[in-house]
């Protein structure tokens, strides 16, 4: 049984078990020659890859939703993928990006904070995690150069400010605190343009559940990479709600009723 | 050049166990014990900081006995052990009797081969949706292992606590505040004094929770439950 110092299991694998880490499966090598402009080129063609994922704060807290289109080229892979993770008690996190290493960070960041609280018998503050979340997100730089790009969207519940928190990253895993909305992914734009009419501060929980719904529909009226609500085969967008309670999803059954409405009452709706 | 004096095999071993039981003999004692929902750990800890008892995967939780520093390294060995088995496989995959070979095989090792044994014991508790899949463990300085039911104890009094125990009864199932009362009886029966509920650690593999079982009972919470 190996033993290692330190409190993160990003960092214990990286000792141990390097060929389990992101960044070492696909190496720098190879690469290296590519021009910055090509870099540049192919960078930008797969941050295309379609999802987008928002997060929009409300009186007591932050509502997180996910589409849950994946795509391939024009095809579409999955209509179901999952881009809302809970990560620990208080955390949530929503991923744009190439589908394969999004969802191993969603996965190594969860373990990454409960292995944390687990060795120093408390939980990071919320300011930790999402520096920590910096770090894996800088981490995975040379897949980015290979085209393989994460943006992570991270939101959590201040325990000791008695806030909702929001996060976003660029690929080098710079770190930004938004303070009211934010929306990534390709069709975040829309999104984050939809968000902006109606937002106001302090909306009550429906109300955020709401906009956040309207915009995800916005983007995919918008944007091929974003699955709208598909009520023939029963998927709707993800949606969690972080709290000072901790984490919980809305059920489903509330999110298609919600979609319903929205797309009754949606104007130009023909366009 | 001068020859070593010989020492034979069994002198040796006898010594290092003979060290490694005395350091044990001067902790407190710690128990664990089945419930209707789960299992139940007590340990004799004044400290509220430094735990005994901790968690170590989503079902499974550790204690341990002795020397703080060396349990102390072997917690978190258990717990990167678990995280990478469960990383790399399934969460499901992680199974407290891998850990109690993992955790023999390093305490075997070290007796035998390092000059200092390790002064420790171990408890592994693993805790399942049925109760009958509940699996107790105790790891002992050398390496044993034993499985155990229904209850558990290391530490300094260990065997004296464990008849107190037997002497309250087997084989019935327990409610949390009967178990709680048996195990602080078990405590003062074992240390001739009187148990304080502050001076208590109490957690619970709780298996009516989801997700992480795991979770510490509060010295209020202890009260009310015995009130």
């Amino acid at each position: 049984m190996p033993v290692s110092q330190c409190s993160s299991f990003f960092d214990f694998i990286h000792q141990t078990r390097p060929e389990l880490t992101p960044a070492a499966r696909w190496g720098s090598e190879g690469h290296v020659s590519a021009s910055v402009d090509e870099i540049q080129r192919h960078v930008l063609s797969q941050l295309a890859h379609g999802t987008t994922v928002l997060a929009v704060k409300y009186e007591k807290g932050v509502v997180i939703v996910g589409d849950r289109r994946a795509i391939e080229g024009y095809q579409v892979a999955s209509r179901r993928m999952e881009k809302v993770f809970k990560t620990d008690s208080h955390s949530a996190i929503a991923i744009a990006g190439a589908a394969g290493p999004c969802m191993e960070m969603a996965k190594l960041f969860g373990i990454e904070l409960e292995h944390y609280e687990k060795l120093d018998g408390v939980p990071l503050s919320c300011e930790g995690k999402a520096n920590r979340l910096g770090q894996m997100v800088k981490a995975n730089l040379p897949m980015v150069i290979q085209g393989l790009v994460v943006i992570p969207l991270f939101v959590g519940f201040d325990l000791k400010q008695r806030e909702g928190r929001i996060f976003k990253y660029d690929v080098t895993g710079g770190k930004y605190e938004e303070t009211e909305y934010h929306a990534v992914g390709s069709g975040g734009k829309d999104a984050r343009v939809t968000i902006k009419e109606r937002f106001r501060k302090n909306l009550s929980q429906p109300e955020a559940i709401s906009l956040g719904l309207q915009a995800i529909l916005s983007a995919a009226e918008e944007d091929l990479g974003t699955g709208g609500p598909d009520s023939f085969r029963g998927i709707y967008p993800t949606i969690k709600i972080v709290d000072a309670q901790g984490v919980r999803d809305v059920e489903e059954s509330a999110v298609a009723s919600q979609c319903d409405q929205l797309a009754q009452s949606r104007p130009g709706g023909e366009s | 050049m001068t020859l070593p004096f010989y020492v034979s095999p069994e002198q040796l071993m006898q010594d290092k166990a003979e060290y490694a039981k005395k350091g044990i003999a001067k902790g407190r004692s710690i128990v664990a014990i089945e419930y209707r929902d789960g299992v139940l750990f007590v340990a004799d800890n004044p400290s509220s900081s430094l735990f005994k008892i901790s968690e170590i995967y989503d079902n499974i939780a550790f204690s341990g006995a002795g020397r703080y520093s060396e349990f102390e390294s072997l917690r978190k060995a258990g717990i990167q052990h678990a995280d990478l088995k469960g990383f790399m496989y399934s969460r499901e995959d992680v199974t407290a009797r891998s850990l109690a070979n993992g955790y023999s095989q390093t305490l075997g090792t070290i007796f035998s081969q390092e000059l200092k044994p390790f002064e420790v014991e171990i408890l592994l508790a693993q805790i399942g949706e049925q109760p009958e899949q509940t699996e107790l463990y105790r790891i002992a300085f050398d390496g044993t292992i034993i499985h155990e039911k229904e209850f558990v104890a290391i530490g300094g009094r260990a065997d004296a606590v464990v008849s107190a125990l037997r002497s309250l009864g087997s084989g019935d199932v327990l409610d949390l505040t009967t178990a709680l009362t048996r195990c602080m009886n078990a405590l003062e029966t074992a240390t001739g004094q009187n148990v304080s509920l502050q001076s208590l650690e109490v957690a619970l593999l709780d298996r009516t929770r989801t997700g992480r079982k795991f979770r510490r009972v509060g010295a209020e919470e202890a009260s009310s439950l015995l009130s």
